[in-house]
């Protein structure tokens, strides 16, 4: 596993500037490669679009057709779901769960990393092995058994029940992504701190962290996506309504107003908004930064 | 859905390539005591919330698994093994089991063949590429639980599906997508399918532009097909790429949860139910805790022992100089 991550890594480093991205021109016939990929826009954005456009319905239009646009569009929908709290509720646990998972991922992640790469000592790896391990553990499977644990430990229908097993299972990857990054770091730079009278902690906070920004915001990211997203969890953790995340309450409304559909739709739209408006924002980085040096 | 899988989707060009580790036993050490204290400064904040949230669950859930525990309070009656014999031989744990194996294979059946035709053509000069890529991105990361409900819209009797269908002329098609025994499962990774093969295409894309240009050129200039250069340079130099994709689409598929759930619960009679519904439905609906322990510890040791293997046998290849003379 530790490899797994490590190919991974290597395999995101973009050819650079060095390597221009020289294509073959290939002669096979376009109309069909505009095809598939209208095809493939459908298949993926139809769905998308029926649950936005459809929130725009009575049930009663929905009943009779729902394929055609909303004739009239029905705006009540959306604006009884935006000026409940049924909605701002839930998007405010989720958003101070994600908060504190990441805060935790980041903080405590960078500082293992920074033991584990910066220090030589008796049994270094052999931790570093145990973290990375915890990369196959899946939360799925461990909830139940955390479920009990919180019980226990009083921790049930809190969002730190949530939020400290969330910070867990992300430090595997947060610790596999930071420590080669520490690494490389060059050691003079450390050296000239030492013998500049800075201690190692000093070292840490105000030369290593600042320089480790870009992996930190790639582990501070994954965290986040990582709890915004979490079901299983929340769902034997939270029994109160008022403690819902976003991914719970989205699922109870379905179920609670089951013969609402338009509503469903509409909550269903508006709880899709924060992920997908991020994304849009930021894929320039995300598939840009991924699929390397070359232009889209 | 593992870190590992979101964290391969969001690694940026930021991070270094492990190439350039050095050896950080050149830094100066300072004097014993303080270092110690230093270093448990440092790690066991991180050591402790690893254990105590991750480990110990765990450990905890192979113990409860030997009991015959149904509820609050203290444990019950001391069953041994017996739990996990039961699990075992459980014909609904067994089906729910073939389920994820279905789902596997399915998944690597369908997203593999598609992902890499459709990071083929994306990997040429085309209109309105960089929105297909990001469109066929998206489902992958809304929250699974969101696009369950979605879907279990869409598929209703009646629905925009159906309507779709009779609208086209397929109207004599439609079926009980939901409702169906023998169908249910087969909806449910066309679902899966959906959410998740945008990031087979995104891995593969990422891989196919770290190929050079200049091999499949000089392919062609040796008089290969098209198709002859694919198969034979494009598909061996993805290698790597697609091992991984595996490995993390496996694994997803032996947890798959918030779908299933939330668009069957598993039903109609188990027909669509995965490990982990089956691990709810037991060990939390029914307050079996034991129980539920005891498959929570088999689902695990299972992923433990695929990923193991895994890494053992087909991994293995995929040393980091292989990797590297492949990107170029």
């Amino acid at each position: 596993m530790i490899r797994v991550s490590a190919t991974l890594g290597a395999r995101s480093v973009p050819p650079g500037p060095a390597a221009p991205a020289r294509r073959l021109k290939i002669p096979v016939a376009t109309p069909v490669t505009y095809l598939v990929g209208l095809l493939l826009v459908g298949i993926i954005a139809v769905p998308l679009l029926f649950v936005i456009v459809d929130g725009f319905r009575s049930n009663a239009q929905i009943s009779g057709s729902a394929t055609a646009l909303p004739h009239p569009w029905v705006w009540q929908n959306y604006s009884a779901i935006l000026t409940s709290s049924n909605f701002w509720e839930p998007l405010a646990n989720s958003a101070l769960i994600a908060a504190i998972a990441t805060a935790l991922v980041v903080g405590l992640g960078s500082m293992a990393a920074f033991a584990l790469s910066r220090y030589s000592f008796r049994g270094r790896e052999g931790f570093y092995f145990l973290f990375a391990v915890g990369l196959l553990f899946p939360l799925n499977a461990a909830s139940l058994p955390l479920y009990l644990l919180l019980d226990k430990i009083g921790l049930l229908n809190n969002p730190f029940g949530v939020a400290l097993p969330e910070a867990g299972f992300g430090l595997p990857i947060t610790i596999v992504i930071l420590r080669p990054f520490m690494r490389a770091i060059p050691g003079e730079l450390e050296d000239a701190a030492v013998v500049d009278g800075a201690t190692r902690i000093r070292f840490f906070w105000r030369i290593l962290l600042p320089l480790s920004r870009p992996a930190l915001a790639t582990v501070a990211v994954l965290a986040f996506v990582q709890s915004w997203n979490t079901y299983l969890l929340p769902l034997l953790v939270f029994t109160s309504p008022q403690r819902f995340t976003l991914p719970l309450a989205v699922a109870n409304f379905n179920t609670q107003y089951s013969q609402n559909t338009a509503s469903i739709l509409a909550f269903t739209a508006l709880s899709m908004m924060p992920a997908l408006g991020c994304f849009i924002f930021a894929q320039r980085h995300l598939v840009g930064g991924f699929t390397g040096a070359v232009k889209g | 859905m593992t870190h590992a899988e979101t964290a391969a989707a969001t690694a940026t060009n930021d991070e270094p390539a492990v190439a350039a580790v050095q050896s950080p036993r050149s830094a100066r050490r300072p004097r014993g005591l303080r270092r110690t204290a230093e270093l448990v400064l440092f790690l066991s904040p991180a050591l402790l919330l690893f254990v105590g949230f991750v480990l110990l669950p765990i450990v905890l859930a192979a113990f409860d698994g030997l009991y015959n525990w149904t509820g609050f309070g203290p444990l019950g009656r001391f069953t041994g093994l017996h739990n996990y014999a039961l699990v075992l031989t459980d014909p609904v744990f067994r089906e729910a089991f073939t389920h994820n194996v279905i789902i596997a294979v399915a998944s690597i059946a369908l997203q593999l063949p598609i992902g890499f035709g459709i990071a083929l053509l994306l990997n040429r000069r085309i209109r309105g590429r960089s929105v297909v890529r990001m469109l066929a991105f998206a489902p992958f990361v809304l929250p699974y639980a969101t696009t369950a409900v979605m879907w279990s819209l869409l598929l209703q009797p009646g629905g925009f599906v159906d309507q779709i269908m009779k609208q086209i002329g397929l109207g004599r098609l439609v079926q009980l997508w939901l409702a169906n025994l023998h169908l249910v499962l087969y909806t449910m990774i066309v679902v899966l399918t959906w959410q998740f093969f945008g990031f087979a295409m995104l891995l593969m894309l990422a891989g196919l532009q770290g190929i050079p240009a200049e091999l499949r050129e000089a392919a062609a200039l040796d008089g290969a097909s098209g198709w002859q250069t694919t198969w034979h340079i494009t598909l061996p130099l993805l290698g790597p790429t697609i091992r991984i994709w595996m490995f993390l689409s496996i694994v997803g598929s032996l947890q798959v949860f918030d779908q299933v759930f939330i668009i069957t619960g598993g039903g109609p009679a188990n027909a669509s139910a995965t490990m982990a519904t089956y691990l709810y439905q037991r060990g939390f609906a029914s307050y079996e805790f034991g129980y539920g322990s005891a498959i929570a510890v088999i689902m695990f040791i299972i992923c433990f022992a695929f990923a193991l293997i895994y890494q053992r046998f087909v991994l293995r290849r995929d040393t980091r100089g292989a990797l590297t003379r492949a990107v170029g």
